[in-house]
């Protein structure tokens, strides 16, 4: 064998390599069929991250299809529901730079908001549970409507099709329980320009002078 | 007894202790405060529920709040007093929000409901301690809150081999626990006692005090001298009173991120807890009042105070001759993890350890935040060796995700970092901030996880419905696909309408055999009309024979005129190939046809004369009964028959009237079965001659008719008749009909060129002359008896038959076409002479 091996060197080494481009390719093949990933993982990713309210003010009919988009190269700052918040997770996980919301698709909401029907106008046309893309009106025809409050997410589209305006979006009131520290933010800008040995600097320089 | 070891924590800091101002006056009382607010929160957990309406008189331990469930805590009464109201009140939290609060209005007499005191506890089982301790509502007292029953009921796998009874009392200025220790000692180890035996009497029982309290150290040693219970004291470092950072500094065990000291088989309580556990049950007395260090050099009087729950903070303040304008600010709590109060309104609750009401030099508002600059003194102070900085930059950029894995909620939240930090920065602010905004991220998360199920749910539900809406459409449009297949299929199988060589031969049969059924039943009909004639002779029963005969020569005549029509119609069509009007002419005859049947004005008359026969029978009936019984009624009966006799006339001349082509006869009533037969045959020549052909003979026979009427009009004149003018008339009327029918036979001579048959117009003549000799003989009858007129009858039948049967021979000798119906005529007409002759026979 070794003889062979040495007599016929060339013959060996191209034996040798044919052999291992079959072991290798068997490999990947074998991984390719073992591994393979169904769908995009990256949208679904994104759909996590959105906030799901499927309001549409990103110019796409809910939040799976603008998270398609993203995938797609659409820009990740067309959703107020998310708020920056949601645009940093977005550009954390696609690796870009965090880009400030979009203002043409809306302003970021300071608080939430919940659609209210007031019941009493309520008309039962059964326009708002068509347009609720959560099911969370209740209600039939002729009959009063209402919101089931926690699943609205203040997505705003049952508003527009009211044809007695009898829903208000309310902002939700924050409970002593939901309450929450906020971030210290105002005095901390103040104070950046400032390090502790520049205080009184002038005034020592004065002296110096004087001196 | 083995000596406890004592171990260190990382980190910690050594604020400036502020202790002894507090300590130099004795633990006081304090006087009942007019109004009381018991919040229904003072605990973790979920809020108690008010059992009391507004206006009820309680007594001092009267629950007026039930726990709600298990992580909850009774609240009671602290002292008797009017419930003033249950509403939204500010309470002691760092939001400055408010919550449920039972307004108590005091009335002073502190009248206490009847306390069960336990002098046994020693003996009673667990169950029924843990309930004592669960109603009494005692919950943590050391800044928590956390219900003391929960704790002390670890679960079955979380065996417990230490408990830990905290009298460190880190925090600077409080002194709240020193003092119970020193002046309580026995009821804290009372208690501590209570909870070994509650808890199987662990391994060790350590109190661990800080070596700032000596006095509190030795009360507590003197105390426990003889139990199993160890008071241990070790270095005054903050936070050593964390539960956690004690549980190291005893054991020398970290209890685990995210899990609770039982993990580790440790439970730990505050001793000021331990003394409430004490009292509640051994004397039953609820949680009430606790002892709280009123502190701060805003404060004139700075002590420990014992303190009703629910005494406002303003109140307690008052009593200390607190000046407001000195105070920077007011704290709950101590000066590293307290809060500041944004209301002097709101009341001490369960965890209010210390009150502080510090000056602007002794506590001066936080100096600006600086830039970090990363010195990593926040680092080396962290008793839970996180890395401050890290989380300030994650939690200034909001990177949630950085922060959880930095641990940011292992963080204790003690302000180490804070106080050591030379910029300034309010780092613990920051976590708490960054604590808050991921739980609301989780919360968040877990509805947008929730409306994503739901939104796909119903995208679902959609996509299901227009998919079955999609399926049901195409079922139909299926269906009507099918349909009009099937429609299209019929029309290709029946090309009738537009293909009129193909439809003619089928239909125009049919409609010919119907049209010749229709002959064939109306002749049957005249044969029924004659038949009864033979056998009754009276002149009434031969008029309405007649009558009954003419309808049917009608009706004969009528079909006979379709069937020609239809043949003519036919033959167009033939000749055109256009088959639209095929049916049409024939359809409107029969249409016709059975309109007159229905509704002809002869028909009524007939019916009305027939009628009056049957009433003048009965009458004449009636006279001869009369004349054989009563001689007086014939005279008035024979006048009703007169009457109807009249009626009968009358009627009969309308009839005659109404009958067309009775016109010309003047007695139409009188005809003869002859005429009838001779108009039949006179029909089945006509149905074998082409329109030319019957025009002409039509137009022969009216030529014959005028002749004889204008013979009968000039009888009749010369005989001075009444009848003469209707005659004349009749005579006019043939004149005009001639007129007409020439000028039609003029234009279909023009149209086409018919070949005549010469024995044609000589058996139409033949026939119509027979008629018209018939009806002569007929106006003759009417004045004759019954037998002349069978005889004459006779005689014409004789006569006719003789004639047909020359026909009968010239029709065999020539081939003609109608020879069946000479036959039969021949034949019908040899039978009715027999029957005349029989009748005549039998009359005579």
């Amino acid at each position: 064998m070794l003889e062979t091996i040495a007599q016929h060197p060339i013959a060996a080494a191209l034996i040798a390599l044919i052999g291992l481009a079959l072991l290798f390719g068997a490999l990947l093949g074998f991984a390719a069929v073992r591994f393979k990933v169904e769908g995009d993982p990256i949208v679904e990713q994104i759909d996590n991250l959105l906030p799901q309210t499927q309001c549409g003010q990103c110019g796409y009919p809910g939040c799976r299809p603008y998270a398609q988009a993203i995938a797609n190269g659409d820009s990740i700052n067309k959703c107020p529901p998310g708020g920056q918040t949601t645009i940093n997770e977005l550009a954390d996980l696609l690796d870009v730079e965090a880009p400030t919301l979009d203002e043409e698709h809306g302003e970021e909401a300071d608080v939430a908001t919940v659609a209210v029907i007031r019941e009493d106008e309520c008309i039962g046309c059964t326009k708002c549970i068509q347009a609720c893309p959560m099911d969370a009106i209740l209600g039939a025809a002729k009959q009063m409507h209402t919101v089931i409050a926690d699943e609205c997410t203040g997505c705003d589209l049952c508003v527009e099709p009211c044809p007695v305006d009898c829903i208000d979006m309310i902002p939700l009131a924050t409970s002593i329980k939901e309450w929450r520290w906020e971030l210290p933010a105002a005095s901390h800008e103040q104070a950046d320009n400032l390090i502790a040995t520049d205080q009184g600097r002038g005034s020592e320089q004065n002296s110096g002078e004087a001196a | 007894m083995e000596l406890i070891k004592v171990w260190d924590i990382p980190g910690g800091v050594h604020p400036p202790e502020n202790k002894t101002q507090s300590l130099l006056e004795p633990l006081g009382p304090l006087a009942i405060a007019p109004q009381l607010i018991l919040p229904v929160s003072q605990h973790i957990g979920a809020p108690a529920k008010p059992i009391v309406e507004v206006g009820d008189q309680v007594l001092g331990g009267q629950v007026i709040a039930e726990a709600d469930g298990v992580f909850s805590a009774n609240v009671h009464a602290p002292t008797s007093g009017r419930i003033a109201a249950i509403v939204e009140h500010t309470v002691p939290h760092p939001s400055g929000m408010t919550d449920l609060c039972i307004i108590l209005d005091t009335d002073g007499k502190d009248d206490w409901t009847p306390l069960s005191p336990w002098e046994d506890y020693a003996e009673r089982n667990k169950d029924d301690l843990l309930a004592r301790i669960r109603e009494s509502g005692i919950a943590g007292l050391g800044g928590a809150g956390f219900p003391a029953a929960v704790k002390l009921n670890p679960r079955a796998n979380h065996p417990i081999d230490t408990l830990i009874i905290n009298g460190t009392e880190c925090e600077p200025y409080i002194t709240a626990d020193d003092v119970l220790m020193r002046e309580r000692a026995q009821e804290v180890i009372a208690g501590t006692q209570i909870l070994a035996q509650l808890l199987n009497q662990p391994e060790r029982v350590v109190i661990g005090v800080e070596d700032n309290k000596p006095e509190a150290i030795a009360a507590l040693r003197k105390a426990a001298e003889g139990s199993a219970i160890q008071v241990v004291s070790f270095p005054t470092k903050y936070p050593s009173g964390g539960e956690k950072q004690l549980i190291q500094i005893l054991t020398g065990r970290e209890v685990p991120a995210g899990q609770i000291p039982a993990a580790i088989g440790v439970v730990c309580q505050n001793v000021g807890t331990t003394a409430a556990i004490y009292r509640a049950v051994r004397f039953g007395e609820p949680l009430v009042k606790r002892i709280t260090t009123v502190v701060g050099e805003a404060l004139q009087t700075q002590r420990n105070i014992e303190v009703l729950f629910g005494t406002p903070v303003n109140f307690v303040l008052e009593q200390h001759g607190y000046q407001h304008k000195k105070a920077s600010r007011l704290v709950m709590g101590g000066p590293m993890m307290g809060f500041s109060l944004p209301d002097l309104s709101v009341p001490v609750v369960k965890t209010t350890n210390c009150l502080l009401a510090p000056s602007k030099k002794e506590l001066p508002p936080p100096e600006p935040a600086m830039a970090c600059i990363r010195c990593g003194m926040c680092a080396e102070a962290c008793p839970v060796e996180l890395l401050p900085q890290q989380l300030f930059w994650y939690a200034q950029a909001e990177d949630l995700e950085k922060l959880e894995t930095h641990n940011l909620f292992d963080c204790i939240e003690c302000g180490a970092c804070s106080y050591v930090c030379p910029s300034h920065i309010p780092l613990v602010q920051y976590y708490r901030a960054a604590k808050g905004e991921i739980r609301q991220h989780r919360i968040d998360k877990e509805k947008s996880d929730r409306s994503r199920r739901r939104f796909e749910f119903r995208q679902d539900r959609i996509a299901k419905e227009e998919a079955e809406k999609e399926a049901k459409r195409l079922a139909r449009k299926k269906a009507a696909e099918e349909a009009k297949k099937k429609l299209a299929e019929q029309k290709a199988n029946t090309p009738a309408e537009p293909k009129p060589a193909a439809v003619s031969t089928q239909d125009t049969d049919k409609q010919r055999a119907k049209l010749e059924r229709l002959l064939a039943s109306a002749h049957e009909r005249l044969k029924k009309a004659e038949q009864p004639l033979a056998e009754e002779a009276t002149d009434e029963q031969a008029e309405k024979q007649a009558a009954s005969i003419k309808q049917a020569q009608l009706k004969v005549s009528d079909a006979q005129k379709k069937l020609d029509a239809f043949i003519a119609s036919q033959g167009e069509n033939n000749r055109q190939a256009s088959s639209t009007e095929a049916n049409d002419p024939v359809a409107a005859a029969i249409e016709r046809a059975k309109a007159k049947q229905t509704m002809s004005p002869e028909e009524k008359l007939r019916n009305s004369v027939e009628s009056l026969q049957k009433r003048l029978q009965k009458a004449e009936q009636k006279v001869i009964e009369a004349k054989d019984n009563k001689p007086d009624m014939v005279e008035a009966l024979q006048q009703g028959v007169d009457k109807l006799k009249d009626k009968l006339s009358a009627a009969q001349n309308e009839l005659a009237e109404l009958t067309p082509a009775a016109a010309a006869p003047a007695t139409p009533a009188n005809a003869t079965p002859d005429v009838a037969q001779a108009a039949i045959e006179r029909a089945k020549a006509k149905l074998a001659m082409s329109p030319e052909e019957k025009l002409r003979s039509s137009l022969e026979s009216l030529y014959k008719r005028l002749e004889k009427a204008e013979q009968k009009a000039a009888g009749a004149k010369q005989e001075d008749s009444d009848k003469a003018e209707a005659l004349q008339q009749g005579v006019e009327r043939l004149k005009e009909k001639i007129a007409s029918t020439q000028k039609e036979l003029a234009e279909a001579t023009l149209s086409t060129v018919a070949e005549e048959t010469p024995q044609d117009p000589a058996t139409s003549d033949a026939a119509s002359l027979a008629i018209e000799k018939a009806k002569a003989k007929a106006a003759a009858m009417a004045t004759m008896s019954a037998s002349d007129k069978l005889r004459n009858q006779v005689d014409s039948l004789q006569a006719r038959l003789e004639k047909a049967q020359a026909r009968l021979e010239k029709a065999e000798q020539e081939n003609d076409d109608n020879i069946d119906a000479f036959r039969t005529g021949v034949s019908k007409l040899e039978e009715k002479l027999a029957t005349a002759r029989d009748q005549l026979a039998e009359l005579t």
